[in-house]
């Protein structure tokens, strides 16, 4: 859109005026910038505002919310629900931790094994999208149904009875349990995990393995002095789009979980949605948000990656 | 731009083309952008004034709805938002056969939509709307007893005209005529009677019939597998049945004791879950073993699975009603009364209910469903008979203080 020169065929004299277009070169940046701005003015910055407002009101549905800079609310709900948050931060953690034992080895072999199959492999690492979260996670309560093989199986092994000392699992089923849930979350949150570490590893040019083993460098020693550290920006930005989301879901808690594996999505979705307290469910969302905020910067610092994917 | 220019155009075409880009409507010039820059000093004003507003308050003046226009002699159409699975079918899935009659007998078309799913949900989607006064784009909706009660205390449901609904006043069971929270059903009409049973699946409980919420609670062989119900009122209701007392008019006392009794299932294990609708796939697989469940999805599962079985409790069952509801400033109040009055005709009403399985709530519906299917007729969760009708409980209304406050400490039960 920044035709504003003179087309070169037919040389126009009398048009163009001569610093017009240097400023408007300029410009050309902000206009860019423009629907993305306004996008975000709309959908992000207004609710934020209008969430940041409610957390502050007091009132009820009958007489109307008023701003009465109410603070209060964000301690109450800090102390009322706490279990919940100290809960979601564990199994989302637990289960980016999983997602990142599961997704390394798979992205590793997409990236350097997998020769013509690998288009392939990445379409099955999407395809779970093509149907819907709600969808997916219910085909979990099949799977891992009481008298279905997948939990007959694993109490043959005896593995349940290792959870169950745990505290992950309740007597000889795996619904309704914390690792349901973790499962649950780990199963839905993985292809985000694998995307950026497969993106990483992809870039790294394969001479540099080469080259370390003519240092002598086992390959053992190759993967953890160049490979896993060159694909650091991958595991930053996977873990960060897999524990994020997960914090907040409430669907798997909801369907897979009991009332002692509830999180603190659900807390806020009933706040919101059965009690009508609007500021607290505000507070409990912005609590969360300054909670994984806190956290992502501590550990984008530590992971020391500023050329994030 | 200029390579994207096709040869085609003369000089002049492409000149003008040129020029409209740069100095028409479409260009971008200092002015245009000093606009756009206003309107985000004016997004930035309007963010100051959002934090001194709040949240208007609900209720209006005198708790009716302010009058609405309708439109229903200019424009022969309703939008009617039910649940999913409310309505019959045709055999192709095609159609929805009464609604179509109804549009043949009455001219009216019938914008039919399954949008409600959950009542939470849904108040959550109507409530900006009808809290600013607009118009929800929904002339009839369906919604259970204590929502139709929160939106007619809202004052956010118009009042019916007994003039348009005949058949309706006439035929309505004694049961539904007097809610507390709508005398005489002057905003509301049942569409389907809930009774909330007890339900099992003898295949996970050895054969063993489960007939009391004290068993549900207790039995050591259902540990784990016994399910509640995240409706507050189902599940405590049932529980104050259980210890004896009255539904339609416990104290806050008798609440804290049902709490307490469910919390010792909890604490215990013995609950696994308290669920919504989703308890039908838990209990055909038989995860769960025994639960509350509503009466139409029991006669569904039966159809397909013969181990599911239900009992009544000797102490009673809560009863409740999905009620039909004309939202304020609806555009098609009369239509959406011919509609409702339609659906309590004898004939209609027994073919809506031999294919939704639901109690029905229409007097007279017995003989209509024995033509249909004598089975039907003879089943007590659709027609309720004397025995059945004796046990019913329904859940008293609250107010809106007693409302949060019980749904506070439910929440806390279920675990957020």
């Amino acid at each position: 859109m920044s035709a504003t020169a003179a087309p070169p065929q037919a040389p126009a004299p009398a048009e163009p005026p001569v610093h017009r277009p240097a400023l408007r070169k300029k410009l050309v940046p902000y206009w860019l910038l423009l629907p993305g701005i306004v996008w975000l003015l709309v959908f992000f910055v207004l609710p934020m505002a209008y969430q940041a407002s409610t957390s502050v009101q007091t009132g009820s549905l009958e007489e109307g919310f008023q701003v009465t800079w109410h603070f209060r609310t964000y301690w109450d709900a800090l102390t009322e629900y706490y279990p919940q948050f100290l809960r979601s931060l564990l199994y989302a953690g637990t289960a980016t931790a999983l997602c990142l034992l599961l997704g390394y080895p798979l992205a590793y072999l997409i990236a350097f094994k997998a020769g013509r199959w690998r288009n392939l492999l990445l379409v099955l690492v999407i395809a779970p999208f093509f149907t819907s979260f709600l969808i997916r996670t219910l085909a979990w309560k099949t799977i891992l149904a009481d008298g279905g093989p997948v939990v007959g199986a694993l109490n043959t092994i005896g593995f349940l009875d290792v959870t169950s000392w745990l505290g992950m699992t309740e007597g000889d089923r795996v619904l309704a349990t914390p690792l349901a849930v973790v499962c649950g979350l780990t199963y839905n949150f993985l292809p985000f995990m694998i995307l950026p570490l497969y993106t990483s590893l992809e870039r790294i040019d394969t001479r540099l393995h080469e080259a370390a083993g003519d240092l002598y460098a086992t390959p053992a020693t190759t993967f953890r002095k160049v490979t896993f550290p060159l694909s650091m920006p991958g595991v930053v930005s996977g873990t960060l789009l897999t524990f994020i989301p997960a914090s907040g879901d409430y669907v798997n808690a909801e369907l897979l979980g009991s009332t002692d594996t509830r999180m603190i999505g659900n807390v806020i979705q009933s706040q919101y949605l059965r009690i009508l307290d609007y500021p607290t469910a505000a507070a409990l969302s912005f609590i969360l948000m300054a909670v994984v905020l806190v956290m992502v910067t501590i550990y984008i610092r530590r992971a020391g990656t500023e050329d994030l994917v | 731009m200029e390579q994207y220019e096709p040869d085609r155009l003369s000089p002049a075409q492409a000149a003008a083309i040129r020029r409209s880009l740069t100095s028409g409507r479409g260009a971008l010039t200092r002015r245009s952008l000093l606009r756009v820059g206003g309107a985000g000093a004016l997004t930035l004003g309007g963010l100051s004034a959002l934090s001194a507003c709040g949240i208007p308050p609900a209720k209006r003046e005198g708790g009716t709805a302010a009058p609405s226009d309708d439109h229903s002699a200019q424009e022969k159409r309703i939008n009617f938002s039910n649940w999913t699975e409310y309505m019959d079918l045709s055999d192709d899935q095609k159609v929805h056969p009464t609604l179509e009659e109804f549009t043949k007998r009455t001219g009216i078309t019938v914008d039919y939509t399954e949008d409600i799913n959950d009542n939470v949900e849904f108040f959550g989607k109507i409530r900006p709307q009808l809290a600013a006064g607009q118009d929800t784009g929904r002339d009839l909706i369906v919604v259970t007893d204590w929502l139709a009660a929160r939106i007619i205390r809202l004052g956010w449901a118009q009042k019916l005209d007994p003039a348009h609904l005949p058949h309706a006043y006439a035929n309505l069971i004694p049961q539904y005529r007097n809610p507390d929270w709508d005398p005489g059903r002057a905003h509301s009409y049942p569409w389907t009677g809930i009774d909330t049973v007890i339900a099992y699946n003898t295949k996970a409980t050895g054969g063993k019939k489960v007939d009391s919420v004290t068993q549900l609670l207790d039995d050591p062989t259902l540990k784990g597998r016994v399910g509640f119900l995240t409706e507050m009122r189902d599940t405590v209701g049932m529980t104050l049945l259980d210890l004896g007392k009255d539904p339609a008019s416990f104290t806050t006392a008798d609440y804290d004791e049902a709490l307490g009794r469910l919390q010792k299932g909890v604490d215990k294990k013995q609950i696994r879950r308290f669920t919504g609708n989703d308890y039908t796939s838990d209990l055909d697989k038989g995860d769960l073993a025994a639960c509350l469940a509503w009466a139409g999805d029991v006669i569904q599962l039966q159809a397909g699975n013969p181990d599911i079985q239900y009992a009544i409790p000797a102490a009673g069952y809560i009863t409740s009603s999905d009620n039909l509801l004309v939202p304020a400033k609806a555009r098609h109040k009369t239509n959406a009364e011919k509609l409702i009055d339609f659906y309590y005709e004898p004939a209609i009403a027994a073919r809506l209910a031999a294919f939704i399985s639901y109690v029905c709530p229409v007097e007279g519906v017995k003989e209509e469903l024995a033509k249909i299917d004598p089975a039907l007729a003879d089943n007590p969760l659709i027609v309720p008979d004397k025995a059945m009708a004796a046990k019913a409980h329904a859940f008293r209304s609250l107010s809106a203080e007693e409302e949060t406050a019980y749904e506070e400490k439910f929440a806390k039960l279920i675990g957020s």
